[in-house]
């Protein structure tokens, strides 16, 4: 950097790319999506693990080898007695995916995070707006589609997929039967965890892959630093 | 000035780390006192089973019972898993019927006896209609008959300190514990009948422990002590059952 550049002033030397950034994610978004990204491998790999113990779904109340099942799941192989360390994982990526949830619905409500970055606007809630890239160029912005989206998963299939998992809890649902009634009982609680989460893996891939056509580091740093750089029109 | 900035960073994260590590330590305290911590909170999957544990015991009462069916809900075919015992004690006790079979229960109680099975089904009965959910996703409904074991911890005289409840199988080497509020809750029973008959040898003949508010392998089969403790560290490897050192939590509400 030379003393000609128009960034240099004085003595105070600023890096050239920050006059032109400015910030994207909050620091509580930031780190509450790193550890939900964790915790979301590990409720993954965990969660696999437990099913290929039974990889069978039923309906209602009761389901073993003895009954039909709902869906047989086509793995090619059963992993018994793989299931322990898989409950430790799961259950304890649970927590964390809970407390940090918490922590960012709570601050989202206070900062009006959800309002002013992620509750569409009246105006934009058309067939046709929702698929166009957010309107201001200069600032990047959610469009209409990734607002939805992120709002259906954040108070949809969030709080789905925690209450199916509650629901198979025994001790929980002696404190609260309705937690697994409404399901029409403990098998169907099981399926709807898994078709609920088989949704939010399929979230995680189509968000994955909309990063990387965006263009990866153009995504991923703003969500590591909190600073987005600005759309150049002379570069 | 640059100096006081430093000493006073210094000095804050010093008195925030100490009473953050002196905070957790007293909740610490706080917790193991009023038994909300689980005998294998070790390691780090050991802080989702305290959440798990202390939660759920908070919110869980000798009130709240497991879901009861009706008798038509019963599974036609109630699934058995694992194998019975292989060892000459259990044949022989198989062969005479389970009549020289004896259920010892020792340590810290007022009268430490044992009972055979006429003395356990000459004993207010109680049944059940329950789910047996495995942990590995299957589950069944069954009616199970036997004796709430409250009425034998009464008949026993637990002393005041015992802070588990150690039941061993015939089956040498299952072995598993219960924190007191399991214990005394109305829904666990030993039972002896199951489906309206006696208890099958693959369904724990003579005397399976049944807690329907947790997992199916906390339902221990073929059980034949009960011992009362106030230092589960004493028993294996101090978890409070064999299925920790098998990959799988002590308390198993989930």
């Amino acid at each position: 950097m030379s003393t000609s550049d128009p960034a240099y002033v004085g003595d105070l030397v600023v890096p050239r790319e920050k006059v032109s950034d400015f910030p994207r994610h909050s620091l509580t978004v930031r780190v509450t999506h790193w550890i939900t990204a964790l915790s979301f491998g590990g409720l993954f790999v965990s969660g696999v693990a437990i099913l290929l113990s039974h990889p069978r779904l039923y309906w209602g109340e009761t389901g073993n080898v003895a009954t039909p099942s709902l869906i047989d799941l086509p793995f090619p192989f059963i992993l018994a007695n793989q299931n322990g360390w898989g409950r430790y994982l799961h259950f304890l990526s649970a927590w964390i995916v809970v407390l940090s949830g918490v922590v960012y619905v709570v601050s989202g409500l206070v900062t009006r995070h959800f309002r002013k970055n992620l509750l569409p606007a009246k105006a934009d809630l058309s067939w046709k707006s929702f698929f166009e890239r957010s309107r201001s160029e200069a600032v990047p912005t959610y469009n209409v589609l990734q607002r939805v989206t992120y709002l259906a998963v954040v108070f949809g299939l969030f709080p789905f997929v925690i209450w199916t998992g509650l629901a198979m809890s025994p001790a929980l649902v002696s404190v609260v039967p309705a937690l697994v009634t409404v399901f029409g009982g403990h098998q169907s609680a099981r399926t709807l965890h898994f078709l609920v989460a088989a949704v939010l893996v399929l979230f995680v891939l189509v968000h994955l892959a909309m990063v990387c056509i965006a263009g990866f580091w153009r995504c991923v740093r703003p969500m590591i630093t909190g600073y987005a750089a600005a759309r150049k029109e002379h570069a | 000035m640059k100096n006081d900035v430093s000493r006073r960073k210094f000095i804050t994260t010093t008195l925030g780390t100490a009473m953050g590590a002196s905070g957790i330590a007293v909740v610490a305290r706080i917790a193991n006192r009023y038994g909300l911590i689980p005998p294998d909170h070790s390691g780090i999957f050991g802080i989702g089973e305290t959440l798990t544990y202390a939660s759920q015991r908070i919110l869980t009462s000798f009130h709240s019972q497991a879901r009861e069916f009706d008798r038509s809900q019963v599974s036609e075919i109630p699934i058995v898993n694992g194998n019975p015992p292989q060892n000459e004690t259990y044949e022989r006790l198989l062969r005479g019927r389970f009549s020289d079979w004896r259920l010892t229960i020792d340590g810290l109680v007022a009268r430490p006896s044992s009972f055979s099975l006429a003395d356990l089904k000459s004993y207010p009965t109680s049944t059940q209609i329950t789910q047996l959910a495995c942990e590995e996703g299957w589950s069944f409904i069954g009616e199970w008959t036997g004796v709430a074991l409250s009425h034998v911890l009464n008949s026993v005289g637990v002393l005041p300190q015992a802070k588990y409840v150690v039941y061993l199988s015939l089956d040498e080497e299952w072995w598993d514990s219960l924190d007191m509020p399991e214990a005394w809750h109305p829904q666990t029973l030993l039972t002896y009948g199951m489906n309206g008959r006696d208890l099958t040898v693959d369904h724990g003949a003579p005397l399976r422990l049944r807690l329907p508010r947790q997992l199916g392998y906390k339902s221990v089969k073929y059980v034949h002590r009960i011992t009362f403790t106030d230092n589960i560290k004493k028993f294996g490897s101090g978890f409070g059952s064999v299925s920790p050192d098998l990959g799988y939590s002590w308390y198993a509400g989930i």
